[in-house]
């Protein structure tokens, strides 16, 4: 403890915030990335139309901004979609993707990973399967160094 | 104190000498704020040259944050005194094993990792570095390699080594924060010391195209460009520091012996001029930009800078490597997201990047003007076709097909034992890789030809191996393969 004070409180700084050479990223907000509409992917799912509410639900990534709602809400609303798919749709729609939607899609499945629900992982393991098929260990690297997570 | 410090562990040392010395009372609260050495005696058995190779690199530790915090860790201790010690002692120990995860060397590697070479027929000279202090010179007599010459002269691993062909001269630089000009005198070569004004390591060094002077980078965030004053008879270096905001990992010069690439780990790659007035006259404009002064940064990628191609190109990894074409028109690089890019220089740069689905590579070099070969992580070069009309590159094959191995029967009990093993019971018993080199290729040079028409390159890995390509018959033994 600081002798004068005879307090710890010190100990509570971060001191890396105060470094001068402190690498920040540039980052700019790109106004739209608001996440996938959910109503609009609700009507989807009840009509049965899997592909476009798959579509939807990829646009529009939430990776520009720092709000940890709207991204919470984003993948809310894709694991949604990842678990309402049939196992033999899969691979045609991960075939339908483009390079980017594939990275994008690892994203998502390895974000889902982490807070796995009842039989999340055992329908996120088949996506990852067939994405991993497609996109290979790359996209699976690009997911490790992304530094606009989604 | 003498029989304190013979025998007691460092902690225990330290702890003692904080009860018994009451000199940290008087410290400012402020004081632990600041980036000091404290004075303790103790202090020096955290950094002593003997602990460690160097006082630290700053190379980031994590794909997602350069500079980790490491404070956290050791808060919880009661050596609050030696906050700032233990901070830089375990930056001091966490970089140290990223250094050889992201260098690629593993400490066990006893092999080349880097190395130089020279060619003079009828025969070869090579220089490298075998993980260690030394640099070691070898001479290819028919087809054995003999070594011929030891360079002992750093006090930290040699990272980086280029072998100047016409004035025979071999530049050193180490994670000691020196380089070191060797010339042949005789039979010997004898080394002249560059201060290169870092304090962290330097990572890897380049001579210019006239070997007129040299471009080091270093984990100090800067590159600094050395050349040869004659009144002082003495290397002197400028540096480039703005805006680099992190290791500098490669370096390729363009032809004109002004401009520099350089791939550092703030995940840009930029070229930068290295205009020196005291030894070359001013440069033409290429199409990379027309007013060169010192320092200037002419091209940029990543978001902030040009960015057109296709995929996000937003910032993905640090990037390893990088090279320029043969004309100095076109730049490539490779990041540690996979990915590799090419820029063109003009007025309206384009970037084309190929998310690649094979492990990040590590180096890339043109062979010709539209064709690349990299490799990394995954152990075998591949090549990359760029077409300069569409702007795009694809991908042109794997450079290292292994010769099929006669299928023998596998027995149920393998069988079952691949499955438990590795999940898969598939026919191979391929215990290990099919690829030449058994660990991640770190340095792909040209031997011959040049960038422009190359005709063998060789690669050098961590398997402290080192295998040449002959390109003609690379492209008679896989058929799909076209070198445009």
């Amino acid at each position: 403890m600081a002798k004068n004070t005879l307090s710890s409180r010190f100990r509570k700084l971060d001191i890396d915030e105060f470094d001068e050479n402190k690498f920040v990223d540039d980052h700019d907000e790109a106004v739209d990335n608001q996440g996938p509409d959910g109503a609009e992917i609700d009507n989807l799912i009840r009509q049965g139309d899997m592909m476009t509410a798959f579509h939807i639900a990829l646009r529009n990534p939430p990776v520009n901004t720092k709000n940890p709602a709207i991204k919470e809400r984003a993948l809310a609303i894709v694991l949604r979609v990842l678990t309402s798919f049939k196992s033999s749709d899969i691979e045609p729609a991960v075939k339908s993707l483009d390079r980017s939607g594939v990275d994008l899609l690892m994203k998502y499945i390895y974000r889902g990973f982490k807070k796995p629900s009842d039989n999340s992982s055992a329908i996120l393991l088949q996506w990852h399967e067939k994405a991993f098929a497609v996109g290979g260990l790359g996209s699976i690297v690009r997911v490790l160094t992304a530094r606009k997570t989604v | 104190m003498f029989y304190f410090n013979s025998f007691l562990s460092v902690e225990a040392k330290s702890f003692l000498l904080l009860s018994f010395c009451r000199s940290f009372y008087f410290l400012p609260p402020r004081f632990f704020l600041q980036k000091q050495v404290l004075p303790l005696p103790s202090a020096r058995l955290f950094f002593s040259e003997v602990c460690f190779p160097s006082p630290g690199l700053t190379l980031p530790s994590l794909p997602a944050r350069p500079h980790p915090s490491l404070c956290s860790s050791f808060c919880g201790s009661n050596f609050f005194y030696l906050l700032l010690v233990y901070r830089s002692v375990c930056s001091l120990s966490v970089t140290l094993s990223v250094t050889f995860a992201s260098t690629g060397q593993s400490p066990r590697a006893v092999l080349s990792t880097h190395l130089s070479f020279r060619i003079i027929p009828p025969s070869q000279e090579i220089a490298l570095c075998p993980n260690n202090h030394d640099v070691h010179i070898y001479k290819k007599d028919g087809t054995k390699w003999t070594k011929i010459h030891e360079l002992k002269e750093h006090n930290g691993q040699v990272t980086g080594i280029d072998w100047a062909p016409e004035s025979n001269r071999i530049v050193t630089c180490g994670t000691d924060r020196n380089a070191y000009v060797w010339s042949l005198k005789g039979e010997v070569w004898k080394p002249t010391l560059v201060i290169l004004r870092i304090n962290r390591a330097a990572r890897c060094v380049s001579w210019s195209p006239k070997e007129n002077k040299f471009a080091v980078g270093s984990g100090s965030r800067l590159i600094s460009i050395c050349y040869f004053e004659q009144e002082n008879d003495w290397w002197v270096c400028k540096h480039i520091k703005k805006p680099i905001r992190s290791t500098v990992l490669s370096l390729d010069w363009h032809p004109n012996n002004v401009l520099l690439a350089a791939g550092s780990c703030d995940f840009k790659c930029r070229v930068f001029s290295a205009y020196i007035k005291e030894v070359e006259e001013k440069p033409g404009p290429t199409v990379w930009g027309s007013k060169m002064p010192f320092g200037e940064v002419l091209f940029e990628s990543g978001p902030s800078g040009v960015s057109g191609g296709a995929g996000d190109g937003a910032g993905g990894g640090w990037v390893h490597g990088v090279c320029f074409s043969h004309s100095g028109n076109r730049l490539a690089w490779t990041s540690h997201d996979s990915t590799v890019a090419i820029a063109e220089g003009g007025k309206t740069s384009t970037i084309s990047s190929l998310s690649s689905e094979t492990l990040p590579l590590l180096c890339v070099s043109f062979i010709t003007e539209n064709s690349l070969v990299a490799a990394g992580h995954d152990c075998y070069p591949v090549l990359f076709v760029y077409d300069g009309t569409k702007g795009s590159v694809t991908f042109g094959g794997k450079l290292d097909v292994p010769k099929q191995t006669s299928q023998r029967g596998i027995s149920a009990r393998e069988r079952f034992q691949n499955l438990d093993r590795r999940a898969t019971s598939s026919e191979t018993t391929e215990q290990g890789l099919e690829s030449l080199h058994k660990n991640s290729i770190s340095q792909i040079s040209v031997l011959e030809g040049g960038k422009s028409k190359c005709s063998t390159f060789c690669t050098t890995g961590m398997d402290g191996g080192m295998v040449t390509w002959d390109v003609k018959s690379l492209e008679s033994a896989l058929k799909d393969l076209k070198i445009v």
